[in-house]
């Protein structure tokens, strides 16, 4: 059976895009390499944001001009005017689906600040915004009887003749074999690529980037790669993330001599910078949130006590917090117009491994979870009428044959490790095509990316295992965490001038 | 510092130079630097995605916020199939949600949730679904077909939310399977990460079950033929 929409992600975007393929009539297959709770959305902490103004006047005009402002003129202004016109009714939506926000002493849904916004705008269910909306969501396909399958990786999307989509060559995880998925059009959902950096990245270790690896290898555009926002406030240790909200609400920013040097609620890249300067300077920095009180820590921002106690064993009741500038989100990635089309035809993309060109060079704090539902909805309805109206869909044409890089694996010699190489590129990365770029620096890294894509036949798996290879989904995922990098690379090469996010320093 | 950790051919021990690690930090040592074939799932790191819950010394925890020590015995959750090493297939667990309709059925317009009613499932809707309480439920042993723990705790969270309009149908969805089959042990709040105790949860749903007509079953069956001498 060849399903309408093939569905490849069950974060947010993924959830939200199979909600509205279904709505739209269309049968929807939602596939996801772990389970629908899981996806990066579950991190989601400080808020979605929407001009309701339910603590202090707002509109939707401000949140059009906080974007476009903090987008470094990278954004679509058509764009952003849909996603921030539409915010109202989606918060509505996820409150009528049983969404837990947080909700003022009126009984209104609360609101907080975030970096760069004019007005308390953020929407949130303690800092658990991101894993209650995901987990509603999750539940609503549950009651909508949305097919999904866990533990199915994403190997390469296939095509037919005429260059249209056909559906996805999957790897079935517990099994390890082979699955052909057949579908009228596809619906990438699949994550951003902060991986790449990976032990400077506050993301979850599936964020490989392996969607636009496999969106790119059928010829899709990918646009802004460069872009590679960088959250103030990881721990220093471990790079897991203290939320934007513990600022929101009122912390400081100190150096190692408990001087403020920036203002905390600046937008993500300007306080990132400001950040790494004073660690280049060999500073200590800190986030101290000691006197917001016991009271108001527990209430509100309980995930980050806990983190903190946990991987940097201080209580941020009484201790300063140590952090440090990571990798965080991406706001490059596929090329999609306003309907979540991509550059192939059949191929619709939302989420992070999108780019509908509202973020530009730099998003804004709380605009992450709205895209997810605006443009998830929007790619669900997209791939629906395609499938509906579209000759290319009916075109009864069979996929090309693929080429399985499964098969050509066989014969890698696994004479270099890759664990090793994987936290090499992330130090890479960090150190050269990280916070601050030079020319120089970034050509060193294009070399090195390529030397690595050039030595993946000695590299390999060790384990030869069929169950459960979690060594060889790995390993792909290197595979495709090299395409990545190369174009981020290539693109922050091309960026000859400091662009929000992509700060380029002088050689000296 | 060792650690032994169960596979398809039985306890292995494993010896690693880590101090003060959690237990995910520990694990991956071992894959990428020891023996890449041991399987085990992961993902945030931060305790909020529920990917990497296991065993260690016969509780369960999340390995991403548990600090290892000498000697520990690290095994797959139960109730579960296991799929390799640490990896269990969580399917048939998650279709629990499914069966005891752990949604909003119908949005109640007239609704006006106050900051007090916020509380009154805030933390239900703190579950990340790891799957802890479903392996410390015994009833498991007895009966395969119990909702269990995270579904009636997400029961719970829609029967107490004023936004749902059809909170009745919930609680007849519970009857079978459900409230009744719960021993009341409360295993299942000793393990959950969240803090949250299902235990109380189906307490609560058993005095709405009780509130609107339905009873014990064993309570009935035990009595139901009358106390005759």
């Amino acid at each position: 059976m060849i399903t309408d929409v093939l569905i490849i992600g069950a974060g947010g975007a993924g959830l939200t895009a199979a909600l509205a393929a279904k709505d739209a009539g269309a049968s929807v297959r939602v596939l996801t390499k772990e389970y629908p709770t899981r996806s990066q959305t579950c991190m989601a902490q400080g808020g979605m944001n929407a001009a309701l103004g339910n603590v202090s006047p707002d509109s939707v005009e401000e949140h059009i001009q906080n974007t476009l402002k903090s987008a470094h003129g990278q954004a679509d202004e058509e764009a952003v005017r849909y996603m921030c016109s539409e915010a109202p009714n989606a918060i509505q939506w996820l409150d009528e689906i049983g969404v837990c926000f947080s909700r003022t002493a009126d009984g209104k849904i609360a609101q907080r600040k975030l970096g760069g916004a004019s007005a308390p705008r953020a929407c949130y269910a303690q800092d658990y915004t991101g894993l209650k909306i995901l987990h509603t969501l999750y539940e609503r396909c549950l009651k909508e009887d949305i097919e999904i399958h866990n533990e199915r990786y994403l190997l390469d999307l296939l095509t037919k003749e005429d260059g249209s989509i056909c559906g996805a060559l999957i790897l079935n995880i517990r099994s390890g074999e082979l699955e052909h998925h057949f579908a009228k059009s596809v619906v990438l959902a699949s994550g951003g690529y902060s991986r790449i950096y990976d032990k400077y990245s506050t993301n979850s270790t599936a964020s490989t980037g392996d969607g636009i690896a496999a969106a790119a290898r059928i010829g899709a555009k990918l646009l802004g790669m460069e872009f590679v926002q960088f959250h103030p406030t990881g721990l220093k240790n471990s790079s897991i993330l203290i939320s934007e909200s513990a600022r929101g609400e009122g912390g400081y920013l100190l150096n190692s001599k408990g001087e403020r040097f920036i203002n905390e609620l600046a937008p993500r890249d300007e306080v990132s910078r400001a950040i790494n300067e004073q660690i280049l300077a060999g500073e200590e920095v800190y986030l101290d949130i000691r006197h917001l009180g016991e009271e108001f820590i527990d209430e509100n921002l309980p995930q980050e006590r806990k983190l903190a106690l946990l991987y940097e064993k201080v209580d941020p009741v009484k201790d300063l917090i140590p952090i440090k500038a990571v990798a965080h989100y991406t706001m490059g990635g596929i090329e999609v117009d306003n309907k979540s089309q991509t550059s192939v035809s059949g191929l619709f993309a939302c989420g992070e491994c999108a780019n509908h060109k509202v973020h530009g060079a730099n998003r804004l704090g709380g605009n992450s979870l709205l895209e997810i539902i605006v443009f998830g909805r929007e790619a669900g309805k997209s791939a629906a009428h395609y499938t509906f109206c579209d000759d290319k869909s009916k075109n009864e044409r069979t996929c090309k044959k693929e080429t399985n890089f499964l098969d050509k694996l066989k014969s890698f010699s696994n004479e270099i490790d890759f664990y090793e190489k994987r936290s090499y590129v992330g130090e890479l990365f960090y150190k050269k095509v990280g916070i601050i770029r030079k020319e120089s620096a970034l050509l060193q890294a294009r070399k090195e990316i390529q030397l690595l894509k050039e030595q993946l036949p000695l590299m390999g798996v060790k384990d030869t295992g069929k169950v459960y290879n979690t060594n060889l989904v790995e390993f792909i995922e290197f595979r495709n965490m090299l395409d990545v990098c190369e174009a981020v690379v290539s693109a922050a090469l091309e960026r000859k001038e400091s662009c929000g996010a992509h700060f380029v320093q002088e050689e000296q | 510092m060792k650690v032994s950790i169960k596979r398809a051919s039985g306890f292995v021990m494993y010896e690693v130079d880590l101090n003060d690690a959690t237990l995910l930090e520990v694990l991956n040592s071992i894959k990428t630097e020891q023996d890449s074939s041991l399987a085990y799932s992961s993902g945030c790191r931060s305790s909020v995605c529920g990917s990497c819950s296991m065993r260690v010394n016969e509780k369960e925890v999340l390995a991403c916020a548990y600090k290892v020590q000498d000697g520990d015995v690290i095994e797959p959750l139960k109730n579960v199939t296991v799929i390799r090493d640490l990896v269990v297939n969580m399917d048939k667990a998650l279709e629990t949600n499914k069966r005891a309709k752990t949604w909003l059925q119908s949005y109640n317009k007239e609704a006006k949730l106050t900051h007090e009613d916020e509380k009154t499932n805030a933390l239900q809707s703190d579950c990340i679904l790891c799957g802890s309480c479903y392996s410390a439920c015994p009833v498991y042993s007895v009966n395969e077909a119990f909702l269990g723990p995270f579904a009636l705790t997400g029961v719970w969270k829609y029967v107490s939310d004023k936004r749902e309009a059809e909170p009745k149908e919930k609680i007849d969805t519970v009857q079978t399977n459900g409230v009744w089959d719960c021993t009341l042990c409360n295993e299942c709040t000793l393990v959950c990460p969240q803090g949250i105790s299902s235990k109380a949860d189906i307490e609560k749903l058993r005095m709405k079950s009780t509130m609107a007509g339905y009873s014990d079953p064993s309570f009935a069956q035990n009595f139901g033929g009358g106390l005759s001498f």
